[in-house]
């Protein structure tokens, strides 16, 4: 039989790429969003585009937030993407304090609007950025999640708020916007979120899936 | 990738279209040789009063792993999540979107600015400015396209694709004078097409142009610069493109 990831459908984001995404890996993507389904999953993934309230109602609203935070405890794997990873932290500084699943300590907040040299850069974020490990998890990434081939690979990003993790030990990988450091991937041992989208990244994108799917 | 009925087409100022191909084939091929983003356009959903792209859509997304963005014929949020359904990740906006610029906010409103392309066809008058085009380059407007780009980011359009009907398919450059006006005044990440030819256009519209990324149709799908050549010669100026 073949494995099957469940997709948490909180109203925003492209859910058939991520299902075809996951089916290009022979996985069977099933989009859920009852409460029972997420405590059943075996795999979730979090997807999500669009405002940090409107991803949180929508996770309120077929009551989430707690299966979620459950989920993860069980040490099942869990991956968010974009808006999927920013909804794992505490709390989120777009449109007024929002809170988040409070699952990696740290809030999310605008991207700088400004390039390192004070002149104003364009927001949203999008396109192809290359992503760099954090030093000192070089070697216990490898053979993870993250792995060192991944180093220096440009990911696609689009996104106007970027997540800052209060503890250094979530913090993964992180990519450069006209010298602005922001966070591409946070997380650790079964739980990542990725700021840019693996789904839409190629074949750096899909090796990232392989990663997921082999924790 | 301009499509008619199911075949992707060319032409040269709009004019003259002729078949390429099967859109799912060139676009398979393009991801395979590591294409960054891809845009396909109806070009006669005005003319229909709707998109036809659905299908091709869908069978993209099931083996191409890049953003892509859908135009042609898009009048409403109706329009608009139908084709997002299908797997688009950006629908792109223009004829309707002049006859009725809410429709930008609209659609910016319910599925995000980044979701929100805002397609502008230019064409140079003679009082020394540019017209927006609109109808797949069959209609006037009268709006100046400094203007109406203004007016679109205001409304909430996340990105601007700008094409320059007088330049397009004639692989003879960019219309530089225009990247230039248009890359002064917008705040949002502007993509242009029309006119490259060859790898030296594309970087004189990034380094004189100024403009974040550049769209190419003719010039791949003809063959006078294979995909490869283009990322060597960008590389060779230290232009960042993907590595995929």
């Amino acid at each position: 039989m073949k494995r099957v990831v469940s997709i948490i459908n909180c109203g925003t984001g492209n859910l058939l790429s991520v299902k075809n995404w996951l089916s290009y890996v022979g996985v069977v993507g099933k989009v859920v969003k009852e409460s029972e389904d997420v405590r059943n999953a075996e795999t979730l993934i979090l997807p999500g585009v669009g405002a940090f309230s409107g991803g949180m109602d929508g996770l309120k609203k077929h009551l989430l937030i707690e299966p979620i935070r459950e989920f993860i405890k069980t040490g099942r794997p869990l991956l968010g993407i974009c808006l999927g990873m920013q909804m794992l932290m505490e709390y989120s500084e777009e449109f007024g304090r929002c809170e988040g699943l409070g699952i990696i300590p740290g809030r999310v907040e605008p991207v700088p609007d400004t390039k390192r040299d004070g002149q104003l850069h364009k927001i949203p974020h999008i396109g192809w950025s290359s992503i760099h490990s954090i030093m000192n998890k070089k070697e216990e990434c490898n053979g993870k999640f993250y792995d060192s081939t991944l180093d220096n690979k440009n990911f696609y990003f689009l996104h106007s708020f970027m997540v800052v993790p209060s503890d250094d030990a979530y913090r993964v990988a992180d990519t450069y916007y006209n010298g602005r450091r922001i966070c591409a991937i946070i997380g650790k041992d079964n739980f990542f979120g990725c700021q840019f989208h693996p789904e839409k990244s190629g074949k750096n994108g899909l090796k990232i899936l392989r990663n997921f799917l082999a924790l | 990738m301009d499509i008619k009925g199911a075949n992707l087409i060319k032409g040269i100022s709009f004019e003259g279209l002729r078949v390429i191909g099967n859109p799912n084939e060139y676009a398979l091929r393009y991801y395979q040789e590591g294409i960054d983003e891809i845009i396909f356009i109806d070009a006669v959903a005005s003319l229909y009063r709707r998109n036809n792209l659905k299908e091709i859509v869908r069978r993209t997304v099931n083996e191409v792993f890049v953003p892509i963005t859908v135009g042609g014929g898009i009048r409403s949020v109706d329009d608009a999540r139908e084709i997002l359904s299908n797997g688009a990740d950006k629908v792109a906006v223009n004829t309707a979107a002049i006859w009725r610029p809410e429709l930008i906010s609209e659609i910016a409103h319910k599925f995000g600015s980044q979701c929100l392309v805002l397609s502008v066809h230019a064409k140079r008058n003679n009082t020394g400015g540019w017209e927006a085009l609109v109808d797949y380059g069959r209609e006037h407007t009268n709006r100046d396209v400094i203007d109406w780009i203004k007016q679109g980011v205001s409304l909430g359009a996340g990105e601007v694709l700008l094409t320059s009907v007088d330049r397009d398919g004639t692989l003879k450059g960019f219309d530089i004078d225009l990247l230039k006006r248009v890359s002064s005044e917008t705040k949002i990440p502007l993509i242009v097409s029309g006119g490259c030819g060859n790898p030296e256009h594309l970087i004189e519209a990034i380094e004189i142009g100024n403009v974040d990324a550049v769209a190419i149709a003719s010039c791949l799908h003809f063959g006078n610069s294979p995909l490869q050549e283009i990322q060597t010669s960008l590389l060779k100026s230290n232009i960042q493109i993907a590595e995929h």
